[in-house]
C-alpha cells in the first residue's frame, strides 16, 4: 500500500496557483522522484506535505490518515522529515547538537528531570548521544561531532542535515536538492547513501532534484510538474523520452546541461 | 544512593559555604557595602532568568520588571500573610521566618510566571518582536494596576500591615543560596535537550517545527520559567527594603536588565552574571551621575550592538573559553 | 446619547493623532521588518521642537496679549517640527541602524530601544523632566451642537491629519520615491537588482514617517495642553499598537488602527474608568494577536521556506 497519498492538492499563494490538483501516491520503501523546471511548484510540494503551508485543497494522507491542519512539528513527529533546499542548519551549534535536537521521540525526561540532572535525564541523554553518533558515523561526520555547525563545508551541511532528519526515526525522508552544490563525486556517494536509507534502515524517501544523473540513477518512480501541475509519471526510462516533459524543459532549460555527469 | 549522598553533600557544603561568606560579609564591609553586594545577587537572579528567554530563545522580553514587580508584591503580600500562621505553628524563631519567607517567594514566583504565561501565549504563537511589545506594554499595565490596587497600598506601595514595614528577611545567605539554586536549575535547562531545542528555535524556528521541536510550547515554557524567575528576585528585592513601590519597576528597571545580558553577552550564563554584577556596581558609582546613567546605557546598548553586538563573551560560558578557542583556531587552519 | 457623541468626537481626533504616529511605524516595518522603538520619540521631540519655535516666534506676546496667534505663524511652527523630525529620524537611520541592518534581527531591535531611550534622556537633560504647559497656538473656539461640544482644535487636529494623509497616499502613489517604497516592502532584495537605490528610499521612508510623527507631536499638544519628554513612551506604543491593530505594513491600515485605538480608549475613559484608558490599548493587543495576527487590513505574509 501506499505511504503517503496527495490527493488533488491544491496551493493558492494571492492570485498564483503555485499548486494545482496535483495527485500522486509514493509506494513504501520506493524512491521517488519529484522534477520540474525551475518554480515548477516542488518545493511548494513539499513544504504542503511537512504543514509548513496550509493547502487551499485537497488531502494528504500518511498511511490511510490525513495530514492537513497538522502543525510541522505535529507531521515531524509522525514520521515525516525533510531536509531544506536552501540548508537549514543551526549554525551555532555543534554538529552533534543539531543532529539531538530532533531526537524529542528519545527522550522522556522531563523539563523537571533535567534541571535536577536525574538518572533518566541522564539515560535519555545517553541515549540521544549514541543514536547522533550512529547516525554521524554512516554520514562520514563522526569526527566533526564537536565542531561549530555554521563552520562545515557545503557539502558536509548538506550530509549534517540528512543525518538530523534520520534523527526523527521517519519513515518518509523529503530531500529537497541534496545534490545541489556537490561535485560529481560527492554526488555518487550521495546515491549511495540515499539507496543505503531505503535498503538498510527501510525508509520511502522523496527527491527533489535537478541533478539528474542522481534522479535517474536511484528513483523507481519519477513524477514531473510544469506551472504547478502534474504533467508526467513514470520510471525513469519513460520519463526519458516523454514529449511533455521534454517540452517544458526544453522551453525552460536544457535537461542535459543537468545531466552532464 | 550513593549519587544522592554526594549530592547532598555538596548542597549541604554549598549552603555552609554561602553561610560563611554572609558572615563574613555582614563582619568585613560596611552595611553600604553590603546593600551592593545583595543587589548584585538580585541582579544575577534576573539576568539568568531573562537570559533564557532574550539569550537562549532568542525572544525579546523588554518588560521583565513587570514580573518581577508580579513577584514583589506577591511575595511581600503572602509573607505578611503567612507569618501570623508560621508564627503559631513554628514559633517566632528564625525557622518560622525562613518557612514563611521562602514559601512567599515561591508564591511569588507563581504569580510571575503565571502572568508570564497570560503575555506569553499570544505573542510567542508568531514572531518574537511582537513579544517585545507586548512586554513593554504588560511593564507599563502592572505598573497601572498596583498604582491602584487599594489593598496592596496604591502609589505609596505596599508595605504590610506592621508600621515598621516588611520584615528584613532577605539576608546575604538567603540571596545567595537562590542565587545558586537558579543559577544550577537554568545552567542544568540551557545544557539539556530542551535548552537544545530552545537555541535551536533561536537559529532557526522553521527548521527545529520541521524536526518536530514543539516550539510554541516550548517558548511559553521558558518564557514562564524567566518570568517566574523574576519574580523570585523581585520577591528578594521587597523583603529587603521594607516595601514595595511601584516606582520601583519603571521602565528603567528593565533596561537595566537588558543592559545586564548584553553586557556580558547574551546567550551566555557566565555573561549574565557578570553583567547583573556589573549593573549592581555601576548603579552606585553612578550614583551622583543619577540623570546621566539612563543617557549613558542607552548609548552602551547602542554602540555594543553596532561594535560587538555578541557581547563580552558572546555565546560563550567561562569556562568554555578555552576550549572553545582551540576549536576555532584548529578550524582556521583547516580552511 | 450627547455622552457617547461627545466621547467618538474626542475619539476621532485622538485617533488620528494615533494615526499619524503609526504610518511611521508601518512604513518603516514594512521595509526593514523593524519596530522603530525611537519613533515615540521622534514624535517627542517634534512636540518639543514646535513648543520652541513656537517660543521663537514671539507666542508669548501673543498670550499675554489675549490676541491669536497668527495662522502663517501656526504653519510654520508645524513646517519647522516636521522638517527637525524629518532630519533626526534620517540621523537615527544613518547612526544607528544602517550599521545593523544586515545583523540578526535582534540586534537592530536592541539599537532602537537604545536610540528611544537615549532620546528619552537626552529630552529630560535637555528639556527638563517636567511637563510644560503647551504653547496656545490655537485659541480654543467651542461650539456646541446639542450638548455636544467641539471645539476648533478638535476640528483642526482632526482636518490636519487627513490633509497629511491624504499628501501621504498621493506620495506614495504618484511619486517615483512613493512607489520605490512600495517596491521595497514588496521584496527589497528584488528592487535592489531592479536598481533601486535602496538607501536612499530607506533614507525618505524615515524622513517621511519622522515628519507625520512630528506633526502628530504638536496636535498632540494642542490635544493635551502638556508635553513632557516620556510623552512618546505610550503614546508611541498605542500608535504601534495601533499599526497591528490595522496590519503592520499596510498604510490605510495605519489609518483605520489608529481611529479605532483612539475611540476605544476615549469611550474606555468615558464609561469605564479613566485609569484604564491606557490598559485597554494592551488588551486590543493581545486580543488582535490572538485572533488575526495580520490585522484587519493586512495581509498573510508567507514566509519563504
Amino acid at each position: 500500500m501506499s505511504l503517503l497519498e496527495l490527493r488533488g492538492v491544491d496551493k493558492i499563494f494571492g492570485g498564483l496557483h503555485a499548486v494545482r490538483g496535483v495527485s500522486f501516491a509514493v509506494e513504501k520503501g520506493s524512491i521517488f522522484g519529484l522534477i520540474g523546471p525551475n518554480g515548477a511548484g516542488k518545493t511548494t510540494l513539499f513544504n504542503v506535505i511537512t504543514g509548513v503551508y496550509r493547502p487551499e485543497h485537497g488531502e494528504i494522507l500518511l498511511a490511510g490518515k490525513d495530514l492537513a491542519g497538522l502543525r510541522p512539528a505535529r507531521i515531524a513527529a509522525r514520521g515525516v522529515a525533510r531536509t531544506f533546499q536552501n540548508i537549514r542548519i543551526f549554525r551555532s551549534m555543534t554538529v552533534a547538537e543539531n543532529v539531538m535536537v530532533a531526537g524529542h521521540h528519545l527522550h522522556s525526561a522531563s523539563i523537571a528531570d533535567a534541571m535536577l540532572r536525574t538518572r533518566r535525564y541522564e539515560q535519555d541523554e545517553r541515549a540521544l548521544g549514541k543514536r547522533a553518533h550512529e547516525l554521524l558515523e554512516i554520514f562520514g561526520l563522526s569526527h566533526l561531532a564537536q565542531e561549530v555547525a555554521g563552520s562545515l563545508p557545503y557539502g558536509s551541511q548538506r550530509r549534517l542535515e540528512i543525518a538530523r532528519a534520520l534523527m526523527l526515526s521517519p519513515e518518509l525522508l523529503l530531500l529537497d536538492e541534496p545534490a545541489a552544490g556537490m561535485n560529481s563525486q560527492e554526488a555518487r556517494t550521495l546515491n549511495e547513501q540515499i539507496r543505503f536509507l531505503r535498503d538498510k534502515l527501510g525508509l520511502t524517501v522523496i527527491l527533489v532534484e535537478h541533478n539528474m544523473a542522481v534522479i535517474m540513477k536511484v528513483c523507481e518512480t519519477i513524477h514531473v510538474v510544469d506551472h504547478g501541475e502534474t504533467i508526467a509519471q513514470g520510471n525513469p526510462a519513460e520519463i526519458k523520452v516523454n514529449p511533455a516533459v521534454l517540452a517544458a524543459y526544453l522551453g525552460q532549460e536544457e535537461p542535459n546541461n543537468q545531466a552532464r555527469s | 544512593m550513593k549519587r544522592t549522598l554526594l549530592r547532598a553533600a555538596i548542597f549541604v557544603a554549598v549552603l555552609l559555604v554561602i553561610y560563611g561568606l554572609g558572615v563574613a560579609c555582614e563582619a568585613g564591609f560596611t552595611e553600604y557595602v553590603q546593600r551592593i553586594v545583595l543587589l548584585a545577587g538580585i541582579n544575577v537572579i534576573l539576568a539568568v532568568g531573562l537570559n533564557l528567554i532574550n539569550g537562549t530563545t532568542g525572544q525579546f522580553s523588554i518588560g521583565h520588571a513587570g514580573f518581577m514587580a508580579v513577584g514583589a508584591y506577591g511575595a511581600a503580600y503572602v509573607g505578611v500573610q503567612l507569618a501570623p500562621v508560621a508564627h503559631r505553628a513554628l514559633g517566632t524563631g528564625a525557622v518560622s521566618n525562613a518557612f514563611s519567607f521562602n514559601l512567599a517567594l515561591l508564591a511569588g514566583a507563581l504569580f510571575a510566571g503565571l502572568s508570564g504565561l497570560i503575555v506569553g501565549l499570544p505573542s510567542l504563537r508568531l514572531r518574537g518582536d511582537y513579544l517585545a511589545v507586548v512586554t513593554l506594554g504588560f511593564g507599563e499595565i502592572i505598573r497601572i494596576l498596583f498604582n491602584n490596587a487599594t489593598f496592596l497600598g496604591a502609589a505609596t506601595g505596599y508595605f504590610g500591615d506592621d508600621p515598621s514595614g516588611l520584615p528584613a528577611y532577605t539576608t546575604f545567605f538567603w540571596v545567595y543560596a537562590w542565587v545558586a539554586l537558579i543559577v544550577v536549575l537554568i545552567h542544568n535547562l540551557t545544557f539539556s535537550q530542551t535548552g537544545r531545542s530552545l537555541t535551536a528555535i533561536r537559529e532557526d524556528e522553521i527548521a527545529a517545527e520541521a524536526m518536530a521541536t514543539p516550539t510554541t510550547r516550548l517558548k511559553v515554557t521558558a518564557f514562564a520559567i524567566s518570568a517566574a524567575t523574576a519574580g523570585i528576585a523581585g520577591g528578594l528585592f521587597a523583603h529587603m527594603q521594607a516595601g514595595v513601590r511601584p516606582e520601583d519597576f519603571r521602565f528603567e528597571k528593565s533596561i537595566d536588565m537588558i543592559v545586564m545580558i548584553i553586557v556580558g553577552g547574551l546567550g551566555s550564563i557566565s555573561g549574565a552574571i557578570l553583567g547583573g554584577i556589573f549593573v549592581a556596581v555601576s548603579l552606585e558609582l553612578m550614583r551622583d551621575l543619577q540623570q546621566y546613567r539612563l543617557v549613558l546605557y542607552a548609548l552602551l546598548l547602542i554602540v555594543i550592538m553596532i561594535v560587538r553586538p555578541q557581547g563580552l563573551l558572546g555565546r560563550r560560558e567561562l569556562y568554555q573559553l578555552f576550549r572553545k578557542r582551540k576549536a576555532g583556531s584548529g578550524l582556521e587552519s583547516s580552511r | 446619547m450627547t455622552q457617547l457623541l461627545q466621547q467618538i468626537i474626542n475619539g476621532l481626533s485622538l485617533g488620528s493623532i494615533y494615526a499619524l504616529i503609526a504610518l511611521g511605524y508601518t512604513m518603516v516595518y514594512g521595509i526593514l521588518k523593524l519596530i522603530n522603538f525611537a519613533h515615540g520619540e521622534v514624535f517627542m521631540v517634534g512636540a518639543y521642537t514646535g513648543y520652541y519655535s513656537a517660543g521663537a516666534l514671539g507666542i508669548s506676546a501673543y498670550e499675554a496679549q489675549h490676541r491669536d496667534f497668527p495662522v502663517y505663524l501656526g504653519l510654520i511652527v508645524l513646517v519647522t517640527a516636521m522638517a527637525t523630525a524629518a532630519l533626526l529620524g534620517v540621523l537615527i537611520e544613518l547612526l544607528a541602524y544602517r550599521p545593523v541592518r544586515n545583523a540578526p534581527r535582534l540586534t537592530p531591535l536592541i539599537t532602537a530601544i537604545g536610540v528611544s531611550l537615549f532620546l528619552q534622556n537626552a529630552g529630560m537633560l535637555l528639556f527638563s523632566p517636567n511637563p510644560q504647559r503647551y504653547p496656545a497656538i490655537l485659541s480654543e473656539v467651542r461650539f456646541e451642537f446639542f450638548g455636544v461640544i467641539v471645539t476648533n482644535i478638535k476640528l483642526t487636529i482632526f482636518v490636519v491629519a487627513l490633509c497629511l494623509m491624504l499628501g501621504l497616499h498621493l506620495f506614495v502613489q504618484k511619486t517615483w520615491t512613493g512607489r520605490a517604497m512600495r517596491a521595497l516592502s514588496f521584496n527589497i532584495d528584488a528592487a535592489k537588482l531592479m536598481g533601486i537605490d535602496t538607501d536612499n528610499v530607506i533614507r525618505s521612508t524615515f524622513a517621511v514617517g519622522s515628519a507625520l510623527a512630528a506633526a502628530g507631536g504638536i496636535l498632540f499638544g494642542l490635544d493635551q495642553i502638556t508635553i513632557n519628554p516620556l510623552m512618546g513612551v505610550l503614546t508611541g506604543l498605542k500608535a504601534f499598537v495601533a499599526a497591528v491593530l490595522g496590519g503592520i505594513g499596510s498604510i490605510p491600515g495605519a489609518v483605520v488602527g489608529g481611529l479605532l485605538i483612539g475611540l476605544a480608549e476615549q469611550l474606555t475613559a468615558g464609561y469605564l474608568s479613566a485609569e484604564y484608558r491606557d490598559a485597554i490599548t494592551f488588551v486590543i493587543l493581545i486580543l488582535i494577536l490572538l485572533l488575526k495576527p495580520e490585522g484587519l487590513l493586512g495581509v498573510v505574509r508567507v514566509e519563504k521556506v
